[in-house]
């Protein structure tokens, strides 16, 4: 599988968007080489705004200019965004201004920068707060469509992006559709859900378990919020137990969000794997996968488990 | 934009009374920050703003931002008494049947940001100033700061931002009394001298008397000629026109605690009850 870089799709759809949409700013705080706003600013010098290293009068500022009816984009690294929940609360959200958060750097693929830079708790506060959307592309082809989406929102949305390039799993036509889920792989004896990166290394996973005889089933749960919550039932009820795969905690993200929705809805047993209740570690991104217990290996392990207790329950 | 023959004075006068008729009826709220800024935004509203009642949606119109969103009462009774919405709707001010939250919100009509947790409103008025510009509309943001608000680091950051991008279109207006919560401002964090403090960040300041009509309008158009952010210090009272409320800290965020006193505040604001 070929690989290609997110931050870098995004730092040129952005050109492409703003060549004939006129109300498309940018903004974004002294990283706009790594985020790839740096694209926009040389395009378009008098709609790209640098705010220095200002996270709070970044944000505010996007408000005003989301209130005044331009569509600002706004770019930073996922940890530094975090530093603003209360001006992203007040002034983005209870505004309802629509500012396109697009943060590069989450999770742990930030890899040798170490704990301080990777966040992993960024989508479940993003996706706590009233009004927001939130959204973890799987690959390059994912968030050029996701881009092209922002242009046309009115309400505040929160994108992450990663600093590594992510295998492509889309097909060029893919098209992203807020609120809904891809399932990328159909499969009846059970189910793997997961965003980000964690979509390629599922499918990984689910092609090594077909050897073993095992059908798996695997959604992209790009869509973080709205959720799609009749996919997650249907995978319920077609194939009873469901395995997450994130890269963030598991404590408020996706497998939170999963084993919320069967509980209220149609209890399965729902095995998560993510980061658990602790920072990361300095290290080469793809080690830390394995460090942490969220690589292919872990969520084959944690399907052997899955199909182990169906059988368990199977007997008369 | 009608032109308006009003006297300032009876203006203020008339939403001073309403902010205490409010906070007494609400059993809570801040009057003392409000009354300190029932001035300033008398002759913003009443005088210097390009704003329409009937139109307030005109995207050419001047923007102005209550950043010290807790002197939300000033705000909503200017905005009744300017014909916004019903003055009669101020009686449901932070009751639950009402539109009139605590704190500023944008669900209220001639609202433009909602605000209530300090800091925030310089940096949109940044965004708003900057919109101004890029869709070569030109109009003015009006940015209401509190003294004690001048600790949080986003409205420094914002002046920063300010003096980048030489937003002569953007006023802010410190509404300096001198008072926060917890006490006087220069014991729980002193500004050592603030005036050459914002001026070493590269904005056009002026300093008035907060209470002055004239100077307050005048500074207004002084910063009309500037070619750089204009930053108003306008000293003021806290509780101004209610003797037991002036540049007393407890009238921070309480109301009246008897009949008595609110009775003897609204006899000094001119309305025998």
């Amino acid at each position: 599988m070929k690989s290609e870089s997110l931050r870098d799709v995004y730092g040129k759809e952005l050109v492409k968007l703003g060549s004939f949409d006129r109300d498309i700013v940018v903004l974004d705080a002294d990283l706009s080489s790594s985020t790839k706003t740096g694209y926009f600013a040389n395009a378009f010098p008098d709609r790209f705004f640098n705010m220095g290293i200002s996270e709070q009068s970044m944000v505010t500022t996007a408000a005003g200019l989301a209130l005044s009816g331009k569509k600002p984009f706004v770019s930073t690294f996922a940890i530094f965004l975090t530093r603003t929940y209360e001006q992203i609360r007040q002034s983005v959200c209870y505004n309802n201004a629509p500012v396109r958060f697009v943060v590069t750097h989450g999770g742990i693929t930030v890899g040798e920068d170490g704990a301080t830079h990777q966040i992993v708790e960024d989508v479940g506060i993003m996706a706590g707060l009233p009004n927001m959307n939130v959204i973890v592309p799987a690959d390059s082809v994912e968030t050029r469509s996701v881009v092209d989406y922002l242009a046309g929102v009115d309400k505040p949305h929160y994108v992450r992006l990663s600093r590594e390039k992510f295998p492509v799993i889309n097909d060029e036509d893919y098209e992203f559709k807020i609120g809904k889920s891809k399932t990328i792989r159909d499969g009846a004896d059970l189910t793997i859900i997961a965003d980000g990166v964690m979509v390629s290394k599922s499918l990984e996973a689910a092609e090594s378990l077909k050897k073993n005889g095992v059908d798996a089933r695997v959604i992209n749960m790009s869509s973080i919020k709205p959720t799609d919550r009749d996919a997650i039932i249907k995978a319920a009820k077609e194939t009873g137990h469901i395995v997450t795969a994130e890269e963030h905690s598991i404590y408020n993200g996706l497998g939170s969000r999963v084993a919320e929705i069967t509980s209220e809805s149609y209890p399965v047993p729902v095995r998560r794997i993510g980061m658990r209740d602790t920072f990361g570690k300095s290290g080469k991104a793809w080690e830390l996968f394995s460090y942490f217990h969220m690589d292919v290996k872990d969520i084959i392990n944690e399907a052997m488990t899955c199909l182990e207790e169906k059988n368990y329950e199977n007997i008369p | 934009m009608e032109t308006y023959q009003v006297d300032l004075s009876e203006i203020a006068l008339r939403i001073r009374r309403e902010i205490v008729r409010m906070v007494y009826n609400a059993q809570s709220g801040h009057p003392g920050g409000s009354l300190s800024v029932a001035d300033i935004l008398t002759v913003l509203y009443f005088k210097e703003m390009n704003i329409d009642p009937k139109n307030p949606n005109d995207p050419k119109r001047d923007r102005l931002i209550l950043s010290k969103g807790h002197a939300s009462p000033a705000l909503y009774a200017t905005l009744a008494l300017r014909g916004f919405f019903p003055v009669s709707d101020l009686a449901g001010f932070r009751k639950i049947d009402s539109h009139l939250e605590g704190h500023v919100s944008r669900e209220i009509p001639g609202v433009e940001v909602s605000t209530g947790s300090l800091g925030q409103g310089l940096g949109v008025g940044v965004g708003m100033a900057l919109a101004s510009r890029l869709n070569g509309f030109n109009y003015h943001v009006y940015v209401i700061l509190g003294d004690g608000e001048m600790e949080e680091g986003n409205v420094w950051e914002s002046l920063m931002a300010g003096y980048k991008y030489k937003l002569n279109n953007l006023v802010a207006i410190l509404d300096r009394n001198g008072i926060q919560l917890d006490g006087y401002t220069r014991d729980i964090m002193p500004l050592h001298d603030i005036h050459a403090m914002v001026e070493s960040f590269g904005w056009n300041v002026i300093e008035i008397d907060g209470h002055s009509f004239s100077e307050i309008e005048d500074a207004i158009e002084k910063s009309k000629r500037s070619e750089r952010p204009t930053f108003i210090i306008a000293n003021t009272v806290k509780g101004k026109g209610v003797d037991f409320m002036e540049n007393n800290p407890k009238y921070h965020g309480s109301p009246p605690e008897s009949e008595d006193l609110y009775r003897r505040a609204m006899r000094q604001l001119g309305e025998e009850i």
